[in-house]
């Protein structure tokens, strides 16, 4: 078990930010922690981090607790916090030196992971500049070599793609995906697709409770699990299926793509019906809700 | 501890802070020790640095808030803080870098202004007649001050997320320690515990080291200041980290 949260508890003065959680994440998942701004996300990761103590609970981080042996932790964790600190003033290289030596990595070891770790991250063109100059995507490159340097088995990454472009979100994305092999990654995120691309679980939170704890495939077909999409080779009439039993709805998405409502999965049916009337039939799917409606409906007030 | 120091050091020397520093001080020590008229040696007439060494603590009192100001305010502002402490980076080690780099800026400072020592001695008459024990003792009485100046400064920048809130604090601080407590001292009310004011003050302190006399009392008396300072420094820290 790489992280291991039991019953935990943070009080900001009268305010309970979260409330009593428990997870397990294992060895090398990806696990993506969802939750509206202010649901906990970020404290309970700080407190994960050994950064914010905890007011009641306990964490385990590789089996170590984080109140008692918070300082053989603390190489074993990569953190990225949610705004990304750096020094503006410093240049990539000497940056990832200062963190490097830090940890205790030095001369030839430290340069050679340097390097590496550089060149992982896609950081080669940027590499001879000042960190102030960057650009935000490069900046967060620079945050997640941080976090890297010291091949840390834990990656804590808060919102690591927040505020960047598309290419860039899906360059970071992709960033994550190659280094997360051998790693166990917690990563917190407002984009449903990230979850959908990144993770194996989602664990979701609303207002320092977990609402759900599963993996992207349960959430997703648990949720409005009978919307059938069905595409046409030919325009085709259908408007007299809407008789038909089981069916609810029958909505034209375009010229050849309609989407069925119905109370079961009826896609045999739908099959069969077509052969009776002709009906060029070229795909016909169950449509899986979308995370973006898991979420909303699971986090709403 | 040496990382941050190291890091500490050079970004000093990038953001030209050093240079600033060393030149302000310099130049401005420079001018009134051996220029200006109303203060300068040429038309004092005598052979002795007692102009240098009363002017430095007031320097000091503003360049050395200058130089810890943004010290531990700006990495508890941009964040950096947070990251650092979930590296194996404690309060100690934070706080001890950041005052042992503070303390070499100043002390690489002062270095350049043992010349005036052997300019005195040369222009003396007879040449080589100047209380070079006293100056030594002065000497010393300012490495002690500028320590705990920087401790003082170290721990005002621990307090706000604001340099100039830092700066003042730090500014504060050292001129009630520096000067307050002789200034009370003197107040009528306080006529009979006078002395014991006077002592509770750094000024107290450094004009005996500075008479040529190296008493162990002073000596424990600035490093118990710097110490308390750090200590201090240290708790704001925890306390922040707990409250938070």
């Amino acid at each position: 078990m790489s992280i291991k949260v039991v019953n935990v508890v943070k009080q900001f003065g009268e305010q309970r930010a979260v409330k009593n959680i428990s997870f397990e994440i294992d060895k090398g998942e990806i696990v993506g922690f969802l939750g509206r701004n202010g649901a906990g996300k970020s404290t309970t990761m700080k407190m994960i981090t050994g950064n914010l103590p905890l007011t009641e609970g306990q964490i385990f981080v590789n089996g170590l607790d984080v109140k008692s042996e918070l300082d053989s932790i603390k190489s074993q964790i990569g953190y990225l916090p949610e705004h990304n600190p750096l020094y503006l003033d410093m240049y990539v290289h000497e940056f990832l030196q200062f963190c490097g030596k830090v940890y205790g990595i030095k001369g030839q070891v430290l340069i050679a992971r340097i390097n590496e770790i550089v060149a992982q991250c896609g950081l080669l063109k940027e590499q001879n500049k000042l960190i102030g100059s960057l650009s935000k995507g490069y900046r967060q490159r620079v945050g997640l070599a941080q976090a890297l340097l010291h091949n840390p088995s834990v990656l804590i990454l808060d919102e690591p793609t927040t505020g960047l472009d598309p290419n860039q979100i899906i360059e970071i994305r992709e960033l994550i995906q190659s280094i997360s092999k051998d790693k166990t990654v917690l990563l917190s995120t407002h984009i449903m697709q990230e979850v959908q691309a990144l993770c194996s679980r989602a664990i979701i939170i609303k207002n320092g409770e977990i609402v759900a704890n599963e993996t992207v495939d349960e959430l997703t077909t648990e949720e409005q699990s009978h919307t059938i999409k069905i595409e046409l080779a030919d325009v085709a009439d259908l408007s007299s299926w809407k008789e038909k039993e089981k069916i609810l709805s029958i909505q034209k998405a375009n010229k050849l793509t309609y989407l069925i409502k119905a109370s079961e999965d009826i896609r045999k049916q739908i099959f069969k019906w077509a052969g009776e009337e002709g009906v060029d039939l070229v795909g016909i799917s169950l449509e899986k809700g979308s995370m973006e409606t898991v979420f909303q409906k699971l986090t709403k007030d | 501890m040496w990382s941050i120091y190291r890091k500490e050091i050079s970004s000093f020397l990038n953001s030209l802070i050093a240079y600033l520093v060393m030149t302000v001080f310099l130049v401005t020590m420079g001018l009134l020790v051996w220029v200006f008229p109303d203060t300068g040696i040429f038309e004092y007439g005598y052979a002795d640095l007692g102009i240098f060494f009363n002017m430095v603590p007031f320097v000091f009192m503003f360049l050395i808030p200058a130089i810890t100001m943004k010290s531990i305010a700006e990495e508890s502002k941009s964040g950096m803080l947070e990251l650092l402490f979930t590296k194996p980076i404690n309060e100690i080690k934070l706080v001890f870098g950041k005052y042992l780099a503070g303390l070499t800026l100043v002390l690489v400072t002062l270095l350049p202004t043992i010349i005036y020592y052997f300019s005195l001695r040369y222009i003396s008459n007879p040449v080589g007649n100047v209380d070079t024990a006293g100056i030594i003792g002065a000497y010393i009485g300012l490495l002690f001050l500028a320590s705990s100046y920087t401790a003082i400064g170290v721990f005002s920048s621990s307090l706000s997320e604001n340099q100039i809130v830092a700066f003042i604090i730090a500014l504060f601080f050292s001129f009630l320690l520096f000067m307050g407590f002789s200034s009370i001292s003197s107040l009528t009310i306080f006529e009979g515990m006078s002395t014991s004011l006077d002592q509770l003050g750094m000024q107290y302190h450094y004009d005996a080291l500075g008479k040529g006399v190296i008493d162990i009392r002073d000596v424990i008396y600035f490093i118990s200041v710097t110490f308390i300072f750090i200590y201090a420094t240290f708790w704001v820290l925890k306390l922040k980290k707990w409250n938070s």
